[in-house]
């Protein structure tokens, strides 16, 4: 499970990375989008990886902590994930009145002719 | 427990709370009640300078009693290392108080008619200050990152207020850099977790001490990222090609509030740097003091640069004001290294100074480039927007420009322009009455004293940055007077209509700027002994971990380790790390637990 979340980590923020960097503001929303996934998924991680533990415990008596998944990352994540879902919808607004006023979708608002 | 009773207790939340309900209470009105809002803004901002006062005179009163206070109040009344803390201290303070005091001047004159030029102006204003005011005032390393976040939304509104192809395509950079750097915090926070276990600010010092060699590595890389996201916020060089097009493109009273967005990240790197990585962190003492050394004096330098080769007068505000984060972040750097505290606090109070210099000079460059021949509408500029409003009609834009009158239709002479400008400009270059020579002054002096008496010469990087200091204040000297010779002296033609309202702002400022010079010697006291405070963390942390409760228990004031730790301990790490982790170490989950689980010695 590691491997295949570490993969996907680095999938998702390479492709990210590269799509940012592209000069077509589609390509950098996407890139930016992919990138914010990584980002999540990292941040779970941070919570070290559990499998069928619940976050949430019940209340009194003890309770053995090494029964239940981390919920902080998890709290964290989701916090993250609207954060950037409003951030990149508003970038998204942006850059369909970017279009509509340049006439262009490269990100400086006119082509590079070589 | 030192003195949560000292500090008040509500009153701390309320530079947070103020701005939210007034922003949230604008909403309801029409938009098109802007005097209404105006009012409602100003009184916002009035209370908010109120509680910053009080703010600010209780940090100070117990000072003079002896000892530093820190005042702490708990969100929801968790316990500290689990909740989220916002603290109270003398940095914190008087950034609240800055705020407040730049915020007033940028609403009078956005009256003057920008605020009719686009949607919600009054309640993005108001939003942006609680999350400046929330960034300034938390201990929690996470909702930091959220009151960012609610700064920077609110910033983007502003920054696009207006609207007109400039600022969109300079608002589309902008948010792309701002969304790329809050990915770096993103992933620095939690890497952060990952090798402390901890979120509060205090607390990271305090568990940073436990780390092995594998964690410290990681930990220091969390650091590193959470620098460059800082970094970029704070326009070090080379991460700052973002911000002289932004503000340039902003509308005026936008880019003066965000003149204290750049110093939102380095009051953040100040905080960090001194509470975690600080003189006492052990092996990671003066972790990134290097970088922030030789950045700092090379954003000085790329600023100088900028101011000279621009010829927009906007353009040159944004230099000015990577010019003043390169000097401060150059003594932070400096500081962090051990370099005292009488230059840190020199160079807090140039940071004061420069940020109300370049708020004055965002809101003045506007009206002195302005070329229109008197006509009426001051404010209106020719974007060649019209043709393009049906495009923006579908998708609810239609309606930006209801342009409003003014609050009040009076006008000042070209002359009163001239006179409020040349000031500015002699505040920017830092001319001896101003604070901005006061500052550097003492940073200077700060340097060559502490320096002279501990290692017994000048290092070489502190050569260059007294040589940046002098020459960075030269370049903008020189780059300012030409513009003002060719604009007032050398220019014929009917000057332009400048409404009061446009000017009484700067006005403002700049008897801001007089009150500093005036009061210099209390407001240098008060910055120096605010870097006193900030080079001895552990006060810090222990008036925020005082009755917190950790498996750890590492000792608070100092980093030194436990002499006898208590028995309990070691086992109950051991047990509580689970079979999936790579590392054994102290579980978060463990900490989670203890307070209403068990009953910790």
């Amino acid at each position: 499970m590691e491997l295949i979340l570490a993969l996907a980590i680095g999938v998702l923020v390479g492709s990210g990375v590269w799509l940012m960097l592209r000069p077509r503001s589609y390509q950098v929303i996407v890139g930016l989008c992919l990138l914010a996934y990584g980002v999540n998924l990292f941040i779970f991680a941070m919570g070290r990886l559990y499998v069928g533990a619940a976050p949430i415990m019940p209340k009194g008596g003890f309770v053995d902590p090494t029964a239940y998944a981390d919920p902080l990352p998890q709290a964290l994540v989701l916090t993250a994930i609207v954060i950037s879902f409003a951030t990149t919808a508003l970038f998204l607004v942006l850059m369909i009145a970017s279009r509509g006023v340049t006439g262009t979708d490269h990100v400086d608002g006119k082509e590079r002719h070589s | 427990m030192i003195n949560t009773g000292v500090a008040p207790d509500h009153m701390m939340i309320a530079p947070i709370l103020i701005p939210i309900v007034a922003g949230a209470i604008m909403l309801f009105y029409n938009d098109r009640n802007r005097q209404t809002k105006l009012i409602m803004g100003l009184v916002a901002v009035g209370l908010t300078f109120l509680a910053s006062i009080e703010l600010v005179s209780d940090v100070k009163s117990a000072t003079e009693q002896g000892g530093t206070v820190v005042g702490l109040y708990r969100l929801g009344d968790w316990p500290v290392p689990i909740g989220i803390v916002l603290v109270l201290d003398r940095l914190s303070a008087m950034m609240v108080m800055l705020t407040a005091l730049l915020a007033a001047p940028s609403l009078i004159y956005a009256a003057a008619g920008w605020h009719g030029k686009g949607q919600h102006y009054h309640s993005m204003f108001q939003f942006l200050l609680a999350g400046v005011n929330g960034s300034f005032l938390t201990g929690d390393l996470f909702n930091l990152f959220v009151f960012f976040e609610v700064m920077l939304a609110a910033s983007y509104g502003l920054m696009l207020h207006g609207s007109g192809p400039e600022r969109i395509k300079a608002g589309l950079h902008y948010l792309a850099v701002n969304l790329a750097a809050s990915l770096f915090f993103l992933i620095g926070v939690a890497l952060v977790y990952g090798t402390t276990g901890t979120l509060t600010m205090a607390d990271i010092g305090r568990a940073l001490y436990w780390l092995d060699d594998a964690e410290r590595v990681l930990f220091h890389a969390a650091a590193g990222l959470l620098g460059l996201a800082f970094l970029i916020k704070a326009a070090s060089w080379p991460l700052c090609f973002w911000l002289p097009p932004t503000y340039a493109a902003a509308s005026p009273p936008a880019a003066a509030i965000m003149a204290i967005m750049t110093k939102v990240g380095i009051y953040v790197i100040l905080r960090l740097s001194l509470l975690v990585l600080g003189p006492d962190a052990g092996p990671s003492a003066g972790f990134g003091a290097p970088v922030l050394m030789i950045g700092g004096v090379l954003t000085m330098g790329f600023g100088m640069i900028g101011i000279l080769g621009t010829p927009e007068l906007v353009r040159k505000g944004g230099y000015l004001a990577i010019i003043s984060s390169g000097t401060v972040l150059t003594a932070i750097g400096f500081a962090q290294a051990g370099g005292g505290s009488l230059m840190l606090g020199g160079a807090l109070y140039y940071m004061v100074g420069s940020t109300a210099a370049i708020s004055a000079f965002f809101l003045i460059a506007e009206p002195v480039s302005r070329n229109d021949e008197g006509d009426d509408d001051a404010p209106v500029e020719d974007d060649g927007f019209d043709p393009l409003s049906e495009r923006w009609a579908p998708m609810g834009l239609g309606t930006v420009e209801d342009t409003t009158a003014p609050a009040s239709q009076r006008t000042v002479s070209w002359l009163t322009m001239s006179i409020c400008f040349s000031l500015v400009a002699a505040m920017i270059a830092g001319l001896p009455p101003m604070p901005g020579f006061i500052g550097k002054l003492a940073i200077l002096r700060g340097a060559i004293q502490d320096n002279l008496s501990t290692a017994g010469y000048l290092p070489m990087v502190l050569w260059v940055y007294a040589a940046m200091l002098i020459l960075s204040g030269l370049g903008a000297l020189i780059a300012l007077m030409r513009f003002g010779i060719r604009r007032f002296w050398a220019e014929e033609g009917p000057a332009p209509r400048i409404l009061a309202l446009e000017v009484v702002p700067v006005v403002l400022l700049l008897g801001m700027i007089a009150l500093q010079t005036v009061r210099a010697d209390a407001l240098l006291g008060y910055t120096r002994d605010t870097a006193r405070a900030l080079l001895e963390p552990g006060v810090y942390r222990k008036a925020v971990l005082a009755g917190a409760q950790d498996v750890r228990a590492a000792p608070v004031s100092s980093l030194a380790p436990d002499p006898a730790p208590a028995p309990d301990e070691a086992p109950e790490a051991e047990a509580a790390a689970p079979e999936t982790r790579p590392q054994p170490e102290p579980a978060p989950a463990a900490e989670m637990a203890s307070p209403e689980t068990q009953v910790n010695p």
